[in-house]
């Protein structure tokens, strides 16, 4: 009798426990969340519903901020995509041999070189940013999507490197010795043993590049004007100097934010890897 | 599952040879030079191209193009009381809003870490703000959030007798750290939690026979192994935010007067305000000898997390 209500009572006292994390880890989710919610709830209100007090929970939702958001992002739209998929594949494109040259069939000095490539990251660009604009303006890329790509390939490379190499060191030596018996030479190594096996991290690597370009907002405001301006350059001209422009705000940078979400919460597993640079695994 | 990456000499697949060693040195590196050459092209140019600069007196607005000064341009900087100040916000920036998000990041780690209903989701809102274009998170914050008529922060505090505050204009500084640490707390709960989740299981129920609380369990044993997670997350933390330039351009413009101005504004101001390319110049490269100052510290701890060995042939 006593030891059916002791272990009920430890029952309720476990269920309890449980029910009073999930409350508490609830309340935390949703403090972080109000902002990116009030922002999505604010880009379906008419204007004049945004900017009241009390602030108004309750409205007919309209698609009009989203509507008229839509119509002046068509070229930043364009510049973004092109400058981050652009920039993506060319970081790939040179990150994936020399991860190799790190990790399968590392040269000798392969730890200086890793070093070299993060030491970079440390490199405040901000400091360069009058001589950039100069530069640019020599070569004739100032305000182009190529300078955008040129840039934010060179921005996301340390990152990929040692990404791709945490990959590749991972693939089974046993494969690596059996392909080279097979007399593989590096580039059928390459092709039919490393790229097959790493092929979802490169999709991993990918993705954090994609985000770090979409988001970049500092050389774009500084080295583009109208024809490589993205989309956050998009979001500050969207807010006028003067008038209601609220839910007109909220609806853009709702749109612009929305894909980058996505991704994120599609790819939460290997975020943690690509943003430890894949210290983390 | 997760462990922290021991950065161990790749394994060597084959044996060195001594006689085709020196193609062999040639063919290893071949693959490593378009991403080398790339990035010195790319990263090292403007840099050298900024110390250059640094000894001329330029503003672009003006015709004549540069002329040398000598060092004027470093009296001018290192006179300038708003580059101090902004050098000084910037470590206070930093700092705040790191360690902030770090406490707050191993707090809400520890919290993902247990079993509750809804955890993928709780999960998958606490990491969004990471998600948020920076850009469109200042705007939201600087008006919707905080706007001091009709901001949604003042309601939700006004049980708490908060009344109609004009954030970015008496909190300017607190508010822009408060937008940076709302943005980087998911990514310090993120790494905590790879941390949390790789102890071993067996440690902790051998702790908890033994009757330790669960506290002295948390100080002795979980702290201890969170400890290269907690670097790593200081680390690569410190290395964005100490470049946030979104947030002050958007919310505060670096006012009310300067009190937002960080490094990365000032150097912005001078370019696109003050059209001084020479005086940006010579601010940007007391800039990167102050970087490689802490950089080093950095790198150091980089090797310590990741753990290398002996350097091996």
């Amino acid at each position: 009798m006593t030891a059916t209500t002791a272990r009920r009572r430890s029952r309720l006292r476990r269920w309890s426990g449980r029910a009073g994390w999930t409350v508490l880890a609830w309340a935390v989710a949703i403090v972080f969340f109000i902002p990116v919610l009030w922002m999505v709830l604010t880009a379906f209100k008419p204007e004049s519903a945004a900017e009241t007090w009390p602030p108004k929970f309750i409205f007919t939702p309209t698609l009009s901020e989203f509507r008229l958001a839509v119509t002046g992002m068509g070229p930043f739209l364009t510049h973004s995509i092109i400058a981050t998929v652009g920039s993506t594949i060319l970081v790939l494109l040179l990150a994936v041999p020399a991860a190799y040259a790190l990790s399968v069939r590392p040269i000798k000095h392969w730890r200086d070189g890793l070093f070299f490539f993060i030491s970079t990251k440390m490199l405040p660009i901000v400091a360069a940013i009058g001589p950039l604009y100069v530069i640019a303006l020599h070569v004739r890329l100032l305000d182009s999507i190529a300078l955008m790509i040129i840039l934010y390939t060179a921005m996301n490379l340390p990152l990929a490197i040692w990404m791709i190499r945490s990959f590749m060191l991972e693939v089974p030596t046993e494969l690596l010795e059996a392909a080279r018996l097979d007399g593989a030479g590096r580039i059928r190594e390459m092709g039919s043993v490393i790229l097959p096996i790493i092929s979802p991290g490169l999709v991993s690597t990918a993705l954090i590049c994609v985000i770090f370009a979409w988001n970049e907002l500092f050389l774009a405001i500084n080295l583009t004007v109208t024809n490589a301006a993205t989309l956050p350059m998009f979001l500050i001209s969207s807010v006028p100097q003067e008038g209601l422009f609220i839910a007109h705000l909220c609806a853009a940078a709702t749109i612009a934010s929305i894909p980058v979400i996505i991704v994120g919460w599609i790819a939460q597993r290997s975020l943690v890897r690509g943003l430890s640079m894949g210290a983390i695994k | 599952m997760t462990v922290i990456e021991d950065l161990a000499p790749p394994p060597k697949v084959a044996v060195e040879r001594r006689a085709a060693s020196r193609r062999e040195g040639w063919m290893r590196r071949l693959p490593l030079l378009p991403a080398l050459i790339y990035t010195i092209v790319v990263t090292q140019i403007p840099f050298v191209v900024t110390l250059w600069y640094s000894f001329q007196s330029y503003f672009w607005d003006q015709p004549g193009g540069a002329r040398f000064t000598g060092l004027s341009n470093y009296r001018a900087v290192f006179t300038n009381p708003t580059f101090r100040g902004s050098v000084v916000r910037s470590v206070i920036m930093t700092a705040t809003a790191v360690i902030v998000a770090m406490i707050l990041g191993v707090a809400l780690a520890v919290l993902l870490d247990r079993k509750f209903f809804g955890r993928g989701v709780v999960r998958t809102l606490i990491i969004t703000p990471f998600l948020v274009m920076p850009a469109a998170a200042a705007l939201v914050w600087a008006t919707p959030m905080l706007d001091p008529n009709f901001g949604l922060l003042n309601y939700l505090l006004a049980p708490f007798g908060v009344n109609h505050v004009a954030w970015l204009s008496t909190h300017a500084l607190g508010s822009v750290i408060v937008v940076m640490i709302w943005q980087w707390t998911p990514f310090m709960t993120l790494i905590v939690l790879a941390g949390l989740q790789s102890q071993p299981t067996e440690t902790l129920e051998a702790a908890k026979v033994d009757g330790a609380g669960a506290f002295a369990t948390f100080r002795e044993l979980t702290l201890p192994h969170l400890r290269p997670y907690i670097e790593l997350g200081i680390l690569l933390g410190s290395i964005y935010l100490v470049n946030v330039f979104d947030a002050v351009r958007l919310m505060t413009n670096g006012g009310p007067g300067t009190s937002t101005t960080n490094l990365p504004f000032f150097l912005y101001q001078e370019v696109n305000n003050a059209f001084d390319v020479g005086g940006a110049a010579a601010a940007g490269v007391v800039t990167v000898f102050l970087t490689i100052i802490v950089a080093t510290f950095a790198l150091r701890m980089f090797a310590r997390v990741f753990q290398f060995e002996e350097a091996s042939r």
